[in-house]
């Protein structure tokens, strides 16, 4: 599934909540089944500044050029929208991740987490996760040039 | 002035609101108050009828617009009981009023190995000033430990005192806790070895009348809109002697009485200390700000604020997993607390979603916060216009967040 078909069942999957509080069980209960966080990566270095909540994230590239991340908050709600991020964006190529955009969110009942408060980390998150897919896709096409 | 709560809640357009669909329950008012409609009338009233330059035109605005300014002054001097209204300075908020202070007598009376003390229960804006003038001069950054309970050790003080020792700042009152500080104490302990003091007021202005004479402080900050005036206003009280021999903080209109380009003749106090065009409109609301909270009255504030605060302390304690941090004796109408095993920004979320604004995070306090081990709290701050339905609201809320984090 590319990115915008995964965003299209996302937005389908949260239409279903006609209630906040629903809504907001259903991103804790997928935050809870996120996998679980690597613990030699629960440090400052992947830490991401900006959120109320912390948050951590690493990412790598696999044999096939696709980013692979993981994550992990101490706060329910961010780490279910991390899951959601998590789902869309990892195990897609660098160049996909980098022209996805964060509409979603907004369709899917969110919005309150893009206003761009202090308390906010969603912006942070996704800031650094087109980090990744930059530094990777430079390494890609470095790599391509010396076979090349 | 009797006491009528509906009544109360009228003169305040904000709080009739609903968010989410739900009645709004502002209990963030440590952050910033809502504003009461003759303050909001007075902006209006400025920008249609009086706006023009202060202190500078001979037009009739202009004189309209001067007076109004500088008849706020004069009340300020009042409700603050300075000794006239040159130690009255507007500034942009306490933090600007602490950073004018930190950098004006820095400049002159801070030399390098001086010591400054603050203490650990400080806002990052009674901290980071300090630091930046420890810096730039290499002076030294003392600070006075707090008890498990909150308060400021003042025990501690006398030990941290040396003949180096050039200034004190501490805040009147702790924004993330409420502890109300012995300022009185503090300041007479500090004067008998000649040290001023600064009170950081921003907390304590809408809780206490503040009283600089019988304080006896040498500067007093506070912000107009945590007392119900607009964002952008805020004041320093300074006895005249050290305002009179500080350099200014800034340079450029109206704070000059000559200028040439070899020298530059400064104005006298207290214009010496506002460079550039004031936000006179602010300034003139903060004047209503001020007559509306004495008409209520501190003492019906007090005893209002006092009944919240302790019916919600009563009944968050109902909760064998939620602690309040900070039990200090005396405090404001501000509670500070954590709900075991979940994270204040899940509860600040949910809550909202009731309608109900608080604040979570540090509230730019990181070294309480750090002394409590703590990332942060979910903190509630109390108005006189909050009433015992929104506790039950917020309680009602609590039992909801709960469910949905646990």
């Amino acid at each position: 599934m590319s990115i915008p078909e995964k965003e299209k069942q996302l937005i389908a999957e949260f239409a279903q909540y006609d209630d906040w509080a629903d809504k907001y069980a259903h991103l804790i209960d997928l935050g809870r089944k996120l996998i679980k966080y690597d613990e030699n990566y629960r440090n400052d270095k992947y830490l991401i500044s900006g959120c109320q909540s912390r948050v951590w994230l690493h990412a790598f590239l696999d044999e096939n050029n696709k980013m692979i991340m993981e994550a992990d908050s101490d706060s329910e709600i961010t780490k279910g929208i991390i899951s959601l991020l998590v789902w869309l964006y990892s195990g897609e190529s660098p160049d996909d991740i980098l022209a996805a955009n964060e509409n979603f969110i907004n369709e899917i009942g969110l919005k309150e987490h893009l206003s761009p408060t202090r308390s906010n980390g969603l912006a942070s998150m996704l800031k650094q996760i087109k980090l990744y897919a930059l530094v990777f896709k430079t390494k890609i096409q470095q790599n391509n040039n010396n076979n090349g | 002035m009797e006491f009528d709560i509906k009544a109360i809640r009228k003169d305040f357009p904000a709080l009739n609101q609903n968010v989410y669909n739900k009645p709004l329950v502002y209990l963030d008012n440590a952050a910033t108050t809502q504003k009461p409609q003759c303050v909001i009338d007075a902006i209006t009233n400025y920008y249609s009828k009086q706006n023009s330059n202060i202190h500078r035109g001979t037009h009739y605005l202009s004189q309209q617009s001067t007076y109004a300014y500088e008849e706020t002054r004069k009340n300020v001097a009042l409700f603050l009981n300075a000794d006239n209204e040159k130690e009255i300075i507007f500034t942009k908020g306490c933090t600007d009023s602490i950073n004018l202070v930190a950098s004006s007598f820095g400049k002159k009376f801070i030399k390098k190995g001086d010591e400054i003390i603050i203490s650990a229960l400080e806002h990052h804006s009674n901290i980071v000033p300090w630091q930046i003038l420890r810096d730039d001069k290499n002076a030294v950054l003392k600070v006075i430990p707090i008890t498990n309970n909150g308060e400021i050790d003042i025990y501690k003080l006398n030990d941290l005192i040396t003949p180096a020792t050039k200034i004190i700042a501490i805040n009147h009152v702790s924004n993330s806790l409420g502890t109300i500080n012995d300022i009185k104490k503090i300041i007479k302990i500090a004067h008998s070895y000649n040290i001023p003091v600064l009170i950081d007021g921003a907390q304590a202005i809408p809780h206490i009348p503040v009283n600089v004479k019988e304080l006896d402080c040498d500067f007093y900050c506070f912000s107009g809109h945590k007392i119900y005036a607009p964002m952008g206003v805020g004041v320093l009280y300074a006895k005249e002697k050290w305002l009179e021999e500080m350099p200014p903080y800034q340079g450029g209109g109206e704070m000059i009485k000559n200028v040439t380009f070899d020298k530059t003749i400064y104005n006298e106090l207290p214009f010496k200390f506002e460079a550039g065009t004031p936000n006179a409109g602010g300034v003139i609301a903060l004047n209503e700000a001020l007559k509306y909270v004495l008409n209520i009255g501190y003492d019906n504030i007090a005893k209002q604020e006092n009944i919240l605060l302790k019916t919600a302390t009563e009944k968050l304690l109902q909760h064998d997993d939620i602690k309040i941090i900070g039990t200090p004796s005396l405090k404001t109408s501000i509670i500070s607390f954590v709900i075991n095993k979940m994270h204040h920004y899940d509860v600040g979320v949910i809550l909202d979603h009731y309608g109900i604004a608080v604040r979570t995070g540090h509230h730019c306090t990181q070294p309480v916060m750090d002394y409590y081990n703590l990332p942060g709290t979910v903190r509630i701050s109390f108005a006189f216009y909050n009433t015992l339905e929104e506790i039950d609201i917020l309680m009602f809320a609590i039992d909801k967040v709960k469910q949905m984090l646990s």
